[in-house]
């Protein structure tokens, strides 16, 4: 039931500053929950400067591939991370932008707590220092979200939560970054502004970048490279190829993949 | 222990800091208090308030198991079987499709019932009623060194576990991408509240112990805009909480916990007020 399209064929190479070169490989990837297959031998070829779109219907474990690949849920298969040398494999380290936070909104947790937790030892109920306070709130401007560094993670909305959140799967710079969209709270302009600014990040950086995507049509405009995945069932290529595919149109309808075309 | 007698009494010359017990218990409270209030904060972020009741409901199956093995005191008991129905519960947690809420209840019910049954064996209930509502002015000395031992492993582990637990709070998954081990941070904090809770039982009692960890917290947290703001304003309402309860609880001849309980909802209360205030 595997579908694979060779990758090299017809799959349009953009040039930027990152260099192709290093890569992550994940080898038969197969994840059981209880008794239930959720992925089945899954092998995909990552090369940074890539950004990979991961689609499919609900519940087709678009987010437990993510959470295997974290390590947050038991797999088979291996992941290997080839750096630019390509000569040593090691752990790639992963930058994951989740997709909603898990607890509430009343929560007297501010952006400055969640960066300063995340990235230093020092306990924040001390407060943060003022190197670090300069220093995140510097990484946040790069991402227009300087000015929500005191506000609480619940006041947030759903592109200020994103933008946040990305800021900190950059620091430091990761391998492989993993991002779980959003299905709602953010309007379409900053959807938009969203890939545009991933779009971007994939040639500032050697990175790869694997988006849980909902949004078809920018999908179509923006990715690399799209992984259909339902189940035990997959397809990659690029994103010509994969709209092609009968059973995505089967699934999604057909998708116009000319630039331009997508209203 | 005699420094801290002659600082009660050169700082507070009232009617009741002139009793020993009084001074005991004031230190106690203040330990207490401090325990409660850092840890509440993330008893409260976590909504792990339930969970938290359960492990003092545990407390009766522990002193009975205490009774059973005829120890002294089920202190001992108390904390392994707290210790042990709050992994299982972590574990049942991860492992289940249940609502977390189903689980703790099935746990929190099963070990209120299974205390109750040894210890009521042939009518002798009674005698333990006192860990119900908590006795805070038998404090001994030994028993304060303890809770000063408590409170230091407290303030160590909140050190070096406590942005890992918040991380965790936010979102485990993006716990585990920065390389927090995700469950064993959850079951140490499991652990840590077992540890607390358990130990401070007899003093503060089974019914209110939750209040206390849970009220101060729930305070804080309606007017705290950041971290640090939420553990100083809840320790700051424990405190005061505690003080002006055991104070109260002297002149007005009562229960020394529930008191204390009765001043952090008033600050609770206060907060709402605050927090709609400035609306």
């Amino acid at each position: 039931m595997i579908t694979k399209i060779d990758p090299t064929v017809n799959s349009e190479y953009k040039s930027g500053l990152a260099c192709g070169l290093c890569c992550t490989k994940l080898h038969g990837f197969g994840v059981m929950l209880g008794k239930t297959e959720i992925l089945r031998d899954l092998s995909l070829h990552i090369h940074c400067g890539e950004l990979t779109a991961l689609i499919g219907p609900n519940g087709a474990g678009k987010s437990t591939l993510l959470k295997a690949i974290l390590g947050e849920v038991a797999h088979s298969g291996t992941m290997t991370f080839l750096d630019i040398a390509g000569a040593k494999a090691r752990t790639p380290r992963i930058g994951y932008v989740p997709q909603r936070l898990d607890f509430d909104a009343g929560s007297p947790t501010s952006v400055l707590d969640l960066w300063a937790a995340s990235t230093c030892r020092r306990p924040v109920w001390l407060g943060a220092e003022k190197k670090l306070r300069a220093y995140a709130r510097s990484k946040l401007a790069a991402f227009n979200a300087d000015h929500l560094i005191e506000n609480k993670l619940g006041s947030l909305s759903g592109g200020e939560l994103q933008r946040v959140l990305l800021t900190l799967a950059l620091e430091p710079v990761p391998d492989l970054l993993l991002m779980d969209e959003p299905v709602s709270g953010i309007d379409p302009r900053g959807i938009e502004l969203f890939y545009q600014m991933i779009s971007d990040l994939r040639q500032q950086y050697d990175m790869s970048i694997i988006l849980v995507s909902h949004d078809l049509g920018l999908v179509s405009r923006y990715s690399d490279r799209i992984i259909f995945l339902n189940r035990t069932f997959y397809v990659v290529g690029t994103p010509g190829e994969v709209f092609s595919n009968p059973t995505v149109i089967q699934t999604f309808g057909r998708i116009s993949t000319e630039a331009g075309k997508i209203l | 222990m005699n420094t801290w007698y002659a600082l009660v009494d050169s700082l507070l010359p009232f009617a009741w800091s002139q009793h020993l017990f009084m001074k005991n218990a004031l230190l106690a409270i203040l330990l207490v208090s401090l325990l409660f209030g850092i840890l509440g904060t993330m008893v409260v972020n976590n909504r792990m308030a339930f969970f938290s009741d359960a492990i003092g409901h545990s407390a009766l199956t522990g002193i009975a198991l205490g009774v059973l093995l005829g120890f002294h005191n089920p202190l001992l008991s108390m904390i392994a079987f707290a210790l042990l129905l709050a992994l299982a519960i972590s574990y049942i947690k991860a492992a289940s499709s249940s609502s977390p809420d189903t689980v703790i209840g099935v746990f929190s019910a099963t070990a209120v019932a299974l205390g109750i049954v040894i210890l009521s064996r042939g009518g002798g209930f009674a005698k333990y009623s006192r860990y119900l509502i908590g006795d805070l002015l038998s404090i001994t000395a030994e028993e304060i060194l303890f809770l000063s031992l408590i409170l230091i492993a407290v303030l160590l582990t909140w050190g070096l576990l406590f942005n890992r637990l918040l991380v965790v709070s936010v979102n485990p998954s993006l716990a585990k991408s920065r390389g927090v081990p995700v469950r064993i941070v959850e079951g140490l904090f499991a652990g840590l509240m077992a540890v607390i809770v358990s130990s401070s039982i007899q003093w503060v009692g089974i019914l209110i112990i939750n209040s206390l960890l849970v009220l101060p917290a729930a305070s804080a947290r309606n007017i705290a805009g950041n971290m640090r703001q939420y553990h100083t304003f809840s320790i700051l309402i424990s405190l005061s909480s505690g003080i002006f309860g055991l104070i109260a609880s002297y002149y007005w001849g009562t229960a020394t916990g529930a008191t204390i309980v009765l001043f952090t909802a008033l600050w609770y209360l206060i907060s709402l007020l605050i927090k709609h205030g400035s609306r």
